[in-house]
């Protein structure tokens, strides 16, 4: 359904001054998206943003389309209402891994397991910006924060193994400082019917700094990125050194190419439906601080959405059909009525 | 609960043929939880229904799907009481019980009115079935019965004698015995038992034996009471005047789910039903899944949080949007009641009320969550409250939350209880056309032609602000929980701005007062100097009470509100104008607290959290106790 619209970046950008700290990870995730959001085709009237409470959630007062900033960890659920009544509308979620992962944790792998037409933009700064500093579900073992002086003693989620975990058919990582990626990754997200779930590495300058270091240093990137590419075995490192093969143990693990032969690299493929293999992808980043992660597409595959489904019942069911009202005095009166005269 | 009020005595006149006529009767039918009471009592509610009577009903089953068979807890009993005059309770006390097993017996007998009549199924008195109900010696022998009437009948073993033409089991056989009890009773009463007939034959058209088993005991067990000398006298209980029209009869939760399609239609509005599975909310959830050919979604969401959100979510998009629970539930959903609060937007949220607090008693009535309604959330977050008085006026009540929601854009708790939600009583159906019209009015445009729309800019008379949903050209705007500048709808922290919304929002929820009507007296005598005033199901006892006190000479008034934020707007006048003013609640004093803080008037409480109906009885002595202290 595109039309031309000949709508720009400026378009979507509303009046409100953007609020984040200097230097702060969301200032290029939102121009990556006002950029990318003309190139959709869609009218800006039927674009919706819901985000819960943290940073990232002010996202929605900054583009000019309509938006709710709603409570902590709330916006999938507030979204799958939307998405099941207005089959029109392309509806986002922007979410932190706060709110996603610790108090929306449930409405998250539901919205996932349900399969509810929308996009999840999941900006994953490892840490709770909003409220100045506490560790998140996505901090690493032994991180030091506020509230935790003597280090964390919690296991993190990996947001991408747990998306793959609740069985949601589209889950991607992207950086925000790759705009071409993060432009690439959203298009495919946004063109996926059903959920899309997308992690974006977002630095927090001020509580977390430089926790994405090792995927954005010059020196450090080419070893630390594993980029997944359709069809494409997977490789990476100075000169595609480093490889990825099936562990005979069961998942995979990197081995220097020279090791195995290029012909053993795992080719790359995000519409297997079992998801073990992109699971066991998922597992390569390693629950410590970050040195190396796999970053594309994990998941692309076909189910049935549920707000599609449950049109159709409607439908089925005759919601379209004239004389409603005699039907509604029918259901009224039932089977078993008296008459008093 | 329709019709002329009724003020006189219960009469009872023999006549020479044996058949005896009655103004009520109250029957209780009592039995293991797997004994089939509910749908028992049901079945003959609907026989006396289509007689004539007047109904009101009162379910009570435990908790557990299955309490252990024959022990106490897992008693369930069906009480109904029947009238050929106006009658607003399901009664104190049950003339008549039927007792399925030595527990049912043990359990309800203390309710019965002495001297009233004992059905007994003897079958079931076996020693082990005694000492599991708590039975040194077998009541039907030990004399301690003697002050009533004792059928002791071996229902069981003659319903498998009538059944042994059909395939089944000893088993199923006896599982026909409740329809055997009710042939029993419906003969006792002159009730034809065709309806029954054909709701066996629907319901059970799928197993042939089954069907023909119960539609065999039914059978036997009215010709029985026909031939057998035991019962000397039939009962008749005439048909009660009523306006004339079409009736059926419904439960509570029914008329609200009822009451909920109803407001899609006249709306125009998709309705859509955010909700998590509880007690005794969930029958509205399931009533609402069957009627998708009016454009009702329901959504079973993984917790009550994600089902109010859901809900927000579809009014945000312009359906109409509800959240069925009960106060668990509500205290889950505080935080986005405050979101709506805030967002000014339409929403309804149904607390079905049972005993508290925390997990309480899931299928016992209360009415203990009004002050929860009111101030359960953060912040200055005013929320209208409606509630239904009695089981059919639910649908009235959901119709009246969903026109102040989409009126004033705005959340609104619907306060339903346990007994509204499973007792039942006639329902005068409706016409569809003459039900009231919504409203949504939809924002199509900004308010100043192009200048920048203003989401927070008010309508003049109800301080609405626009419904603007998404897909409309020229009306995006984001909305939020931060504090809204007045007009813009912009974040503000300015503490002018924040000062005024507060008062704002407060404003507008108080000005729903102006389209709802004076608060109705019920002062016949237009003398009286106490005024009973209450709130939800407790309209049955108060308005029983009342008429009692009445009968024995002493006026006294009763007021009974439908809104409980706001109250009328003339409410503080009316409660001046009596020297007393009583509160009846199956709580601790929730309704007499506002009353009291919002109108410095001395008002009394009377105060009862049995998980019961108040008491009728209770109720006549405390009104004549104030009574006369006004004196
Ligand atoms: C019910 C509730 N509990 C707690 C908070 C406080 N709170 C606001 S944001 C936040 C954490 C946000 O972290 P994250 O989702 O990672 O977002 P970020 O600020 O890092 O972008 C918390 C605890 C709240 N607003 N509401
Ligand atoms: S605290 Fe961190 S995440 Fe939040 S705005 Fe500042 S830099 Fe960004
Ligand atoms: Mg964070």
């Amino acid at each position: 359904m595109t039309i031309e619209l000949e709508l720009t970046a400026k378009d979507f950008s509303s009046d409100q001054e953007v609020r984040w700290c200097p230097g702060c990870g969301d200032y290029a995730i939102l121009k990556a998206v006002q950029g990318f959001l003309p190139d959709l085709g869609l009218r800006r009237e039927n674009i919706v943003f819901i985000s819960g409470i943290g940073c990232a959630a002010r996202f929605p007062y900054y583009l000019d389309t309509y938006g709710m900033h709603s409570i902590h960890g709330r916006a999938p659920a507030i979204a799958t209402g939307l998405a099941t009544t207005r089959s029109d509308l392309s509806v986002w979620v922007v979410t932190g891994d706060g709110d996603a992962l610790s108090i929306g944790g449930n409405h998250l792998i539901h919205a996932m397991r349900r399969n509810v037409n929308m996009t999840i933009l999941l900006f994953n700064n490892r840490i709770y910006g909003l409220t100045k500093g506490q560790y998140s579900p996505t901090s690493e073992p032994g991180k030091v924060t506020k509230s935790t002086p003597m280090g964390s003693v919690d296991h993190p989620f990996n947001p991408v193994t747990l998306a793959l975990g609740a069985e949601a058919t589209f889950v991607a990582r992207t950086v925000d400082s790759d705009r071409k990626h993060l432009t690439s990754v959203l298009s495919a997200a946004a063109a996926h019917r059903g959920t899309a779930l997308v992690e974006i590495l977002q630095n927090c300058p001020i509580f977390n700094d430089g926790a994405f270091d090792a995927v954005k240093k010059p020196d450090t990137k080419d070893d630390a990125i594993i980029p997944l590419v359709e069809g494409e075995p997977i490789r990476f490192g100075t000169d595609g050194r480093r490889g990825v093969v099936r562990d005979p143990e069961g998942g995979v693990r990197v081995v220097d190419v020279d090791d195995v032969g290029e012909d053993a690299l795992l080719v790359h493929r995000v519409g297997l439906a079992d998801p073990s293999t992109a699971f066991a992808l998922s597992q390569l980043s390693g629950a410590g601080v970050l040195q190396q992660t796999p970053i594309g597409i994990f998941r692309q595959v076909d189910r049935p959405t549920y707000d599609d489904l449950a049109r159709e019942q409607l439908e089925t069911a005759g919601a379209d059909t004239p004389d409603t009202k005699a039907a509604l005095g029918a259901l009224l009166a039932g089977h078993d009525t008296w008459t008093v005269a | 609960m329709v019709g002329a009020p009724y003020s006189g005595e219960v009469t009872t006149t023999e006549s020479s043929s044996g058949v005896e006529e009655l103004a009520s009767v109250v029957i209780r039918f009592a039995g293991d939880s797997g004994d089939g009471m509910q749908l028992t009592g049901d079945r003959f509610t609907q026989e006396s229904a289509v007689f004539g009577n007047d109904i009101a009903t009162l379910p009570n089953f435990p908790a557990e799907i299955r309490a252990p068979q024959g022990t106490l807890p897992g008693v369930s009993s069906f009480q109904l009481h029947l009238a050929d005059h106006d009658i607003l309770t399901p009664g104190d006390t049950p003339d008549v019980l039927v007792a399925m097993n030595p527990a049912a017996l043990k359990v309800n007998l203390g309710d019965l009115r002495r001297g009233g009549t004992i059905i007994v199924d003897t079958h079931d008195f076996t020693d082990r079935n005694l000492s599991k109900a708590g039975y040194a010696s077998n009541p039907l022998e030990d004399g301690s019965l003697d002050d009533y009437v004792v059928h002791a009948i071996d229902l069981t073993g003659m319903t498998v004698a009538s059944v042994e033409e059909f395939d089944l089991g000893r088993k199923d056989a006896a599982r026909s015995k409740n329809m055997f009890a009710l042939g029993l009773v419906s003969w006792m009463y002159g009730r034809e038992t065709d309806t029954t007939a054909a709701f066996i034959s629907a319901r059970f058209a799928a197993a042939p034996d089954v069907r023909d088993a119960n539609i065999a005991a039914l059978t036997a067990g009215y010709n029985f009471g026909e031939t057998t000398e035991a019962f000397g006298v039939r009962y008749e209980i005439g048909p009660a005047p009523m306006r004339t029209g079409t009736y059926r009869s419904i439960t509570g939760n029914l008329a609200l789910a009822y009451g909920i399609v109803a407001s899609g239609v006249t709306s125009g509005l998709p309705v859509f039903l955010g909700s998590y599975p509880i007690t005794p909310a969930s029958d509205i959830l399931h009533e609402l899944s069957k009627h998708k050919r009016f454009g009702v979604t329901t959504f079973q969401a993984e917790d009550e949080i994600a089902g109010i959100g859901a809900a927000l979510g579809a009014s945000f998009g312009g359906a109409l949007g509800f959240t069925t629970t009960s106060g668990p539930g509500v205290s889950l959903k505080s935080e986005t009641i405050g979101l709506a609060v805030m967002l000014e937007l339409p929403l309804v949220v149904v607390c079905v009320q049972r005993g508290g607090p925390s997990t309480g008693l899931p299928t016992k009535t209360e009415q203990a969550d009004l002050l929860q309604a009111m101030f359960g959330r953060n912040g200055e977050a005013p929320v209208p409250i409606v509630a239904p008085q009695s089981p059919a006026d639910c649908f009235d009540a959901a119709l009246e939350a969903a026109r102040i929601a989409v009126t004033y854009r705005t959340p609104v708790i619907l306060l339903s209880d346990g007994y509204l939600a499973n007792g039942s009583e006639p329902w005068l159906v409706p016409d569809v056309e003459a039900l009231p019209a919504i409203e949504p009015r939809f924002a199509t445009a900004p308010q100043n032609g192009d200048g920048p729309f203003q989401p927070y800019a008010r309508d003049a008379a109800t301080l609405a602000r626009p419904w603007a949903v998404p897909g409309v050209a020229g009306l995006e705007h984001r909305i939020g929980g931060l504090e809204k500048a007045d007009g813009s709808g912009d974040i503000s922290y300015d503490p002018d701005n924040h000062d005024l919304m507060v008062r704002l929002r407060q404003e507008k929820v108080d000005r729903v007062a102006q389209d709802v009507g004076p608060t109705f007296v019920d002062d016949p005598d237009g003398d009286a100097r106490v005024l009973v005033i209450g709130w939800g199901s407790s309209f049955g006892p108060i308005g029983a009470a009342c008429r009692a006190v009445r009968a024995s000479g002493i006026s006294v008034a009763q007021a009974h509100l439908r809104h409980l934020n706001p109250f009328p707007a003339d409410l503080g006048d009316v409660l001046q104008r009596y020297d007393r003013v009583l509160v009846p609640e199956m709580n601790l004093g929730q309704l007499r607290m506002l009353l009291r803080a919002k109108y410095l008037v001395d008002a009394v409480g009377h105060n009862r959290m049995r998980g019961l109906p108040l008491h009728v009885d209770e109720l006549v002595e405390v009104i004549t106790t104030l009574e006369k202290e006004t004196r």
